[in-house]
Formats: C-alpha cells, structure tokens, sequence
C-alpha cells in the first residue's frame, strides 16, 4: 500500500515539476484571430518576432463562422489562451464593457497612435464609446468593401458596342450605383452560363450588413446616430429605402444559388467565371491576382465602391484591431510585442508581407500603393469608410438585420419601407432594453 | 427490501475476502455515477433554471438581475420564435413521416432471401454512420444549382433546392430521411424478424391477401417496435441543428436549435436562452410523453 502511495506521489511530483518547467522555459505568446490569409501573413510577422527577441509567437486561428463564438467563450469563462485577440470592429463595445480588453489608452497616447494611424481606423477599430478618447486595440488589419471584376469582358470591343448601343454610354468601370446595375443586368446572361453580379446575401453573421451599408452609405443614408442612438429617420429614411431597393435589384442579377454568399462564394464568383464584378473585402483580393488559386487572374480588375446618386462614395468597413486579453498572464510580454508591432520598419514589413497596415505614413508611400492591383483603391476607400455600431449589443443588432431585411431581399415579402420601419422598431426596442439614449 | 434484490457474495470471492459487504459493492458502483449525473446534467439543469429568471448575459462582467417571468413572456408572445416552432414541428412531421415510409419499406424488401443480403444491409446503414456536418457539407454540394448532381440527374436545370425559401425546408428534411431512414429500417427489420413464421402459413392456409396480412399481423407486430424508432427520431428531429445550420440560412428552414444557439452564443443573451431551452425541454418532454403513453397501449394490445 505505502509502495503504492510513494510512486502515486512520486508521479504527480513528476508531472508538476515537467508541468511548471515547460512554463518557466518557453516564453510565448498566443494570438487569436480567424482562419485566412492574413493570419498566416502574421504567423510570418511573429516568426520574425521571435527572431529578434525569442518569444515564440503562435498565431492560433478559427474559421470565420465560429470566430466570434470561439472567442466570446474563452472570454467569458476568463480563460487565458489567448494573450491577445486580433477582434472584430464591431467586438470593441462588448470586449471594452465586458472587462475582456486591456485599457491601451496609456500606451495609445505614450505613442501618438491617434497620428501614427489612418483616421478612420483608429475610430472604428480602437476606440470606444465613440469620441471618448479611450482606446481598446491597436489597428492592425485594414479592410473595406471593394469591387473586382473580368477586365476581359468589359473590354471586348464586341460587348462595349452593344453596351453602348443598349444604354447610351461607354462600358467602364462603374462611376456609379446606377452604372452598376446596368453593367450587372447587361452581363447576366443565364443562357449562357454567365451573371452580373455577386453580392452579399448571407444572414448568419454581418454578412448581409456590410453588402447592404455600401449601398447605403453611398446613397448618403445612414444606419442611425451614433451618439444619440436615434434611428428614426435614419434607417428607415428615403434614402435608405432607395438604398435597399437599389441593393434588392442587384440581387437579380447574381448567379442561381446565390442566398447565403459570403467572401468564399464571391470570390468563387471571379474565379469560376460565374459573374462580371463581384463585392468582397480587400484582404480577400490577394487570392485574386495569385494564378494558382485564380485562372482568371490576369483578367481580373478592381474599383471601389461606386458612389450613390447624389454622389456621396462610402464603403462598408471590415478589418480589426489587435486587443490584450485581460486574462492573460503575460500582459507585459504582449505589451512588448505591441511595442514592436507599431515601428514604422514592423509596419512596413507588415504591409510587404501582405498584411493590410494602418499606418498612415505606408499607406500613403508610393511603393505601397503600387504595390498590387488593388492597393491605390485600398488606401482611396480607407479614407471613406463608415461601420455598424459597436456597442456590446451589436449581435442582437445584427440578427434583427437579418431577421428584416432577408426576407425582404431573397424572398421578396413586403416593401423597402415596411422592412426598415419594423428594422428600425426593433433596434429602438432594443436600445431601450439596454437605457441607450433614453 | 431494496437489499433482497442483490445477490449475496460468494464468501470466497477476493471482494469478501476485503471484508466488503455486499452494500458496500453496490455503493461504490452507484455512488459515481451519480455524482457523475449531478455535475454534468442535474447541476447545470438546475442553474440555467435559475439563468432563465434574469437578464444575464455570459459577455458582460454586470451582476444578473431577477426579472421574474419576463423572459418567458417576451419569448412566448415574440411572432419569430413561434414561427421557428412551427418550422420545427413541420420538419419533425415530414422527417420522421419519410423516415419512417422508406426505412420501414427498405426493411421489407429486405425481410426475405436474397443474396448478399448482409453486405447490402451494411452498405444501407453507412449514412448514419456518417457525421451530421459532413453530410451537411455534401449534400450542399450535391444540391448545388450550378453543378450539383442532383439537378443533373433529375434534368432540373438550376434549381435552388437551398435558396428557394419555400423549397429550402424540404431539402433539409430530405437529407434527414436520406441519412436516417437506414436507423428506422434496422429497427423494423429486427422487428420483422421477430414476427413468428408460423402466423404466416396459417395465414397462407386461410388464403389471407397480402394487405390483409400486412395489416392484421406484421404491423400490429412490428408496431411497438416502430414507436420506439418514431421516439428516438422524433426527439432528434426536434433538436436538429448541425445539418440545418450548414445547409441552408433561409429564415423558412431556421429551426428552433438554430435560433436558440444565436440567442446564446452569438447574441450572448444567456438568461433569455436558458428560458428558451426550458420551453423546448418541456415541449419534448410532453411529446415523448404522449408517445410513450402510446407504446404502453401497443404493448398491451
């Protein structure tokens, strides 16, 4: 019996001793963030890191549809596997209020980052409440809604006649929301296996809102104040209603099959020859100029996000910000990386290996922006950029989107108006629930 | 007289021999497990009860207030959350109905001598061996409009088995009847099985027709067996998830696991939730109540 006991304790002394020296060896920090190019872009960055310093850093991913869910688990049970979480624009509310995030206004303001950063990003992926001057996050991946499309149909001598001969003006890249729907109606051509457009139609995350915001910031219709949390008159406005209508129409002309598409699908919408112009974020664009994962590559174009009739020109923003987990136990080491991560040669490293910087001085280099096809569209959107709202209820937000205006887009039930009057009524019912802006 | 029931040790038995009675022997085979079932289903049963009660949410660090019934109320009189019950119910209805027809059928061509009949009834069970999310997974594909194989087989051109709003429910139902029909004919071919020969050839010597004899001796023979398939599919069917959730997003095909696993983790609305999963728990438990009421009956007969 005692024999037993002695080797029992012997073993658990054993794995103690393996357990705690594994710990105290390895210095090393893991980041969370989706599963997609990017993340393997800063695997490299991290690589390098490790280089310079010898702490290990670990890129640990997750496919997009889990993301959220995976994350928002690992915060609420305050668990430590992440020390840092490249997260969402729209986490900042829940990750700031929730006591998930590290407070980085200190080190924000210790390094100027306010001017250091483009503009836009530094309000939508660091700072929350908005105009409060406390920062959650460190821009780390720029992204907006952009446009690609088959440069090799649009230049076809034949096409442009008919183009013109049909609608009265020259075949191009759309100037604006009208040309777009024309260009997407002239090229959908079942028959022939061949469609106009490919939008965003997915209603399980924030799919459907970002395809729906490009129309709606650049009809000059806005999703609601974001100071008051008015949205009466906001969201259910003329312009919105026109905006709904135009992105409707758009639907019409997507390939068969298309209601439940997301960057996966309309990239496919390039690459298997199904559409003429396809929306989807620019971190998605590299797969697009690269002929392995593309054979249309050398015929593939891209603009941004066309204007609306009165000529105001938004688009949808995606991206993220790079957050310490408050749970962590390496919260100095993470603060180290960060650090590293907002040099201007890191920045410039990041952005060369494929990463989208924020760094305003990058963005606005001539070697950035002649870099690829798409950067000069790049850096012109990120100064044009609006987003949804970030408060920490932004989920329920986001479903009663979807609970609203699908129906209405893919199955028709309804008018624009009846959609974004009852869409409004709930956000209203909803900010009330939580005592905003009451 | 619970202690009766237990078989008395055999004296030369090693455990008699550590001086362990035969209590003792019962209590350290009961003992974990039930303290097994405490702390996996009894336990977090009964904190989410209490969950139901408050406006607490997982995501945020703010204290859960009692709010009373308020979240029963508000999910009982919100028009999505009964138009997901009414999806679910229509999809338990045509899933288990399906499954039921073509499993029962299969087993009966199945019921009688005919080569490789083994090999042919384990070919015939592989889709339920397969994983939900992986039939999910193919079946989109299968119903792709641009170059599934089922629109090519059928000649239906471009077809939208998924983004049709009224077709979306149906392709997910028939997936469901593809994989576990195979379960329902397992079940009635042991119960086929089992129906004596000799009612057969007495029905035979009566010259009985086959409808006649289906009638009067296989199904009322098979029939409690089938209940115990219609349960165990029922129950499932209701708590679809996986294969609804990758095949389609149509709100005419949202199921009520699907809108209860958005309200917990992605709104993080964890109080209203719970309250939800106690509805669906009742509502199954008064379901399988009624058909256990029913298998009792059958049994009798």
């Amino acid at each position: 019996m005692r024999k037993t006991l002695t080797s029992v304790l012997a073993g658990i002394g054993l794995v103690l001793a393996c357990g705690t020296s594994v710990y105290a060896q390895d210095k090393e920090l893991t980041i969370f963030w989706a599963e997609w190019d990017p993340a393997n872009y800063l695997q490299e960055l991290g690589n390098e890191y490790e280089k310079e310093t010898g702490v290990k850093i670990t890129v640990e991913t997750t496919p997009w549809s889990d993301f959220q869910t995976k994350a928002f688990t690992e915060f609420n049970a305050h668990g430590d596997a992440y020390d840092l979480v490249v997260g969402d624009s729209q986490w900042l509310g829940a990750g700031s209020t929730g006591g998930h995030y590290v407070d980085l206004t200190d080190f924000f303001n210790k390094h100027k980052l306010g001017d250091v950063m483009a503009p836009a990003t530094v309000k939508y992926y660091a700072e929350y409440p908005g105009n409060s001057g406390k920062y959650w996050a460190i821009p780390l991946e720029g992204d907006a809604v952009g446009w690609s499309y088959r440069k090799d149909w649009f230049e076809d001598p034949k096409e442009k006649e008919a183009f013109k001969a049909k609608y009265g003006y020259d075949l191009d890249v759309p100037k604006d929301f009208k040309a777009l729907r024309d260009i997407a109606e002239f090229f959908h051509r079942p028959d022939q296996k061949k469609y106009g457009i490919a939008i965003y139609t997915d209603n399980s995350y924030d799919a459907m809102a970002m395809g729906f915001e490009n129309a709606l910031f650049s009809y000059g219709g806005e999703l609601g104040d974001y100071s008051t949390y008015k949205v009466d008159g906001f969201i259910n406005s003329d312009k919105a209603v026109a905006a709904l209508d135009a992105y409707k129409e758009l639907y019409k002309f997507t390939p068969p099959g298309w209601a439940k598409a997301f960057f996966v699908e309309d990239n496919q919408a390039i690459t298997e020859n199904l559409a003429a112009m396809s929306m989807n974020y620019f971190a998605f664009f590299p797969s697009l100029i690269n002929e392995a994962s593309n054979p249309n590559a050398k015929n593939t174009g891209f603009f941004a996000n066309p204007p609306g009739p009165n000529g105001d020109q938004f688009a949808a923003l995606g991206g993220q910000g790079i957050s310490i987990v408050s749970y962590s136990q390496k919260q100095d080491e993470a603060m180290k990386f960060l650090e590293w991560f907002i040099k201007d040669e890191t920045q410039k490293k990041w952005a060369a290996l494929g990463g989208y910087t924020c760094s305003a001085a990058v963005l606005k280099s001539p070697e950035f922006q002649n870099a690829t096809p798409y950067n000069k569209a790049f850096y012109e959107t990120m100064f044009k950029v609006k987003d949804f709202w970030a408060v920490p209820e932004y989920a329920e937000l986001l479903q009663q989107l979807n609970q609203r205006i699908y129906p209405y887009m893919i199955g028709g039930q309804g008018t624009a108006k009846e959609t974004l009057d009852a869409l409004a009524t709930d956000w209203n019912a909803t900010f009330k629930k939580y005592g905003r802006g009451q | 007289m619970a202690t009766t029931m237990i078989t008395t040790l055999d004296r030369s038995s090693r455990a008699a021999a550590r001086g362990l009675s035969d209590i003792s022997i019962r209590n350290l085979f009961i003992i974990p497990t039930i303290l097994f079932l405490i702390v996996f289903n009894i336990f977090p049963l009964i904190y989410s009860l209490g969950y139901s009660f408050t406006d607490f949410r997982a995501s945020t660090n703010a204290a859960a207030n009692f709010v009373g019934l308020q979240n029963y109320r508000d999910l009982l009189n919100d028009p999505y959350v009964w138009s997901n019950f009414a999806i679910t119910a229509k999809y338990v209805i045509i899933s288990v109905v399906g499954q039921l027809v073509v499993g029962f059928g299969v087993a009966m061509l199945l019921n009688r001598d005919i080569p490789l009949k083994g090999l042919l009834t384990t070919l015939l069970l592989l889709p339920m061996m397969l994983s939900m999310a992986v039939v999910g997974l193919f079946w989109k594909l299968l119903y792709d409009p641009s170059f599934g194989i089922i629109n090519y087989a059928l000649g239906l051109g471009t077809f939208e088995w998924l983004s049709d709003p009224k077709m979306a429910l149906y392709a997910v139902a028939l997936t469901d009847i593809w994989m576990w029909s195979p379960f329902v004919m397992l079940l009635s071919l042991a119960g086929l099985s089992a129906v004596p020969k000799h009612l057969y050839e007495a029905a035979a010597i009566d010259r009985a027709g086959p409808f006649y004899t289906f009638f009067r001796i296989t199904l009322p023979l098979v029939a409690p067996i089938l209940m115990i398939a219609v349960i165990f599919r029922t129950m499932e069917a209701f708590k679809t998830f996986d294969l609804a959730y990758i095949l389609t997003s149509q709100p005419t095909a949202e199921l009520i696991s699907i809108r209860l696993y958005k309200m917990a983790f992605q709104e993080w609305q964890t109080g209203r939730s719970c309250a939800l999963a106690y509805i669906v728990l009742i509502m199954v438990l008064a379901i399988t109540n009624i058909y256990v009421k029913y298998l009792n009956k059958v049994k009798e007969r």
